[in-house]
């Protein structure tokens, strides 16, 4: 965990692709690395669309399962097509499982832990990135050993704690302890490290600015293109999140993870009706996926570790 | 802080670098002591929420963890702590479902992670080569990790059961007959397996591919020159170069193959996913403590189990140590 990590902002390719023509030629010699001068041949493509069947498909026969009943899916002769009882389906597992109430408490987890995550992320990743103080090192290497803490270590006390604060089975018992993230204020710290030159924070200072006015007026509109990304993750993470949520929670206030889980732990159930409790949990996701796949994909690429 | 009075500045005994402002009107004075102070202070306002939380709700409890598991509390009561001393800790070395599960995590975790971190660097691999929609193979291949434990685990116990499951109908195909998958010890296992494989082995490629292309293409001519072909030069030029993105993977990968917890849960559901299978065949350490705690309600072997967890972990962290160390001495 201690190797060193160079810095790549999400826009260093695209703006190395843009070289102006007279730069020295010897940049360009670093840009592109192992087979990118080779054209894939017909096997990548095969291997790739094998690769890509396997992925997309579980996701299209969740669509498939939860638009049949119980017996055509378990049938000898699994269905491979959507059938008709997608609306009702969706209807009996909004019912059984309190899917209404599961979203609300879903988006309210989510977003409350998105814009906590945001902000004190982008904060410290600004402090580690760009201002010195006393420990700085220390306290960065800290933050990257909580990344290999499992929550599985604490969940005992912490179970203990909500009950006694009195958030036992309240939403505050999940949104609380993931206000911050380690991996978010060392993927901050690893843009701004590059995308904030120190020349424009100076400028500030010259400027009369204090402190958090450099934040505002600076740090802020720079981060702005990696926050979108940090948010999208973080979005996702705890949009999916299932080991505490699912200790911390009852029936009657659950996320939709949990609904989920229980819908299918509690007693013996319709699988088709699970299916479709799958299809509502997953759907809005796989949208914001269609929209933004490439921020994502770019955004996990560079905040990738290279030593 | 000192005082920044203009006495001080002309009887002080240290030479005191801050005199010409004392000489200017003590507003300016108190100005540049608030700017000073911003600057200390800024950095540690910055960083402390990070810290409070982790602390409050990280740290802490970690700790605690230890003290509970000491203790006999029960779910039913957890005001009421009785002191047990290694109890816990004894009654859990002893019950052979507990190393069942540190046996099933351990198996789990090898043929989720290696399978699935040698496919993602053949799929990096692939995405390093010149493609057509780039970006469209990328977001596919990643798709997967957009899906929820739960939901994942859910259409995967259906593609895994014994009667009308996917996999046992294509299996008919080729003549074989039905697999009773979550009830085989290893097949219940490899299920789980695929599942894990099934969500990260994109997300770990975009990692390797990161990687790859941020390797100098002058190695690869250099090599290429020497006559390597395309196999020798993934060998002998990517591999090395990818070697602490590689570490860093099996780390990741390593760490979250001991939270396995949905998965396990779901794939039969019920009284069999809570207690990890019939005979326990795919319990993992997370279903262990979590049966203790939340089915049985009892909270300080629970406890013991993190703890049991955190030494498993550390044990880890120490032989990838060891590791890292041996093949950085047998490279160099």
């Amino acid at each position: 965990m201690t190797t060193t990590h160079t810095v790549t902002a999400p826009d260093r390719r695209s703006v190395s692709k843009n070289d102006v023509p007279g730069a020295p030629a010897r940049r360009n010699r670093f840009k592109q690395g192992a087979g990118r001068q080779h054209h894939a041949g017909p096997f990548a493509y095969i291997a790739l669309a094998v690769v890509g069947f396997g992925s997309l498909f579980p996701l299209y026969w969740t669509l498939v399962a939860a638009s049949r009943s119980q017996e055509e899916i378990l049938d000898s002769t699994p269905p491979l097509i959507p059938g008709g009882n997608l609306f009702s389906n969706l209807e009996a597992a909004w019912e059984q499982a309190q899917l209404g109430k599961a979203i609300w408490n879903t988006l309210i987890v989510s977003a409350s832990i998105t814009a906590a995550t945001l902000f004190f992320c982008t904060l410290a990743g600004y402090a580690f990135a760009k201002l010195r103080f006393k420990g700085r090192g220390a306290l960065m290497t800290m933050v990257i050993a909580t990344l290999t803490v499992p929550p599985q270590l604490s969940v005992v006390p912490l179970f203990m704690m909500m009950s006694d604060i009195g958030w036992g089975g309240q939403l505050e018992s999940v949104i609380f302890p993931t206000l911050v993230s380690a991996f978010g204020v060392f993927f901050m710290r690893q843009y701004l490290l590059e995308a904030l030159p120190y020349e424009l924070i100076e400028a500030g200072k010259v400027d009369g600015a204090n402190n958090l006015r450099i934040v505002w007026s600076i740090v802020l509109p720079v981060a702005r293109p990696a926050m979108m990304v940090l948010g999208m993750l973080t979005f996702v993470q705890t949009w999916n999140d299932f080991f505490w949520p699912y200790l911390a929670l009852n029936q009657d206030n659950p996320t939709l993870q949990v609904a989920l889980g229980q819908l299918s732990a509690s007693y013996v159930p319709d699988q088709s009706i699970v299916m479709a409790g799958a299809l509502i949990s997953t759907l809005p996701l796989l949208i914001v996926f269609v929209i933004f796949g490439k921020q994502i994909v770019g955004g996990i690429m560079s905040g990738a570790v290279k030593g | 802080m000192a005082t920044s009075t203009p006495t001080r500045g002309a009887h002080g005994s240290k030479p005191d670098r801050r005199a010409p402002k004392a000489i200017s009107p003590g507003r300016q004075a108190w100005r540049s002591r608030l700017w000073r102070f911003d600057d200390k202070a800024s950095p540690y306002a910055y960083i402390a929420p990070f810290f409070l939380v982790f602390g409050a709700f990280g740290l802490y409890p970690l700790i605690y963890t230890g003290w509970i598991a000491l203790h006999k509390v029960e779910m039913t009561n957890l005001d009421q702590m009785e002191w047990v001393g290694w109890e816990n800790f004894s009654t859990i070395l002893q019950d052979s479902e507990f190393w069942t599960a540190v046996s099933n995590t351990f198996i789990i975790g090898v043929i989720s992670t290696v399978p699935q971190l040698l496919v993602a660097l053949g799929l990096a691999h692939l995405l390093n080569y010149k493609l057509r929609a780039s970006t469209f193979w990328r977001t596919i291949i990643l798709t997967p990790y957009a899906t929820s434990v739960a939901s994942a685990a859910l259409v995967f116990a259906l593609v895994f059961r014994v009667d009308g499951g996917l996999l046992n109908w294509l299996l008919s195909f080729v003549g074989l007959d039905g697999i009773d998958w979550a009830s085989g010890h290893w097949t219940s296992k490899i299920a789980i397996a695929v599942i894990v494989i099934w969500r990260w082995t994109g997300y770990n490629a975009l990692i390797y591919l990161a990687a790859m292309q941020a390797v100098p293409s002058d190695l690869y001519e250099a090599a290429s020159i020497d006559g390597a072909s395309r196999w020798q030069q993934f060998r002998n030029v990517t591999i090395p170069a990818l070697r602490p993105t590689i570490l860093f993977t099996i780390v990741i990968s390593t760490i979250g193959s001991m939270q396995l917890f949905g998965e396990p849960l779901l794939l039969e559901g019920g009284a069999n996913g809570a207690q990890g299978g019939s005979e326990h065949q795919y319990e993992t350490l997370s279903i262990y403590l979590y049966n203790y705690g939340w089915n049985l309600l009892h909270l300080g072997p629970a406890a013991a189990v993190a703890w049991a967890m955190l030494a498993l972990l550390l044990l880890i962290a120490a032989i990838n140590w060891l590791v890292g160390r041996v093949t950085r001495k047998s490279a160099a």
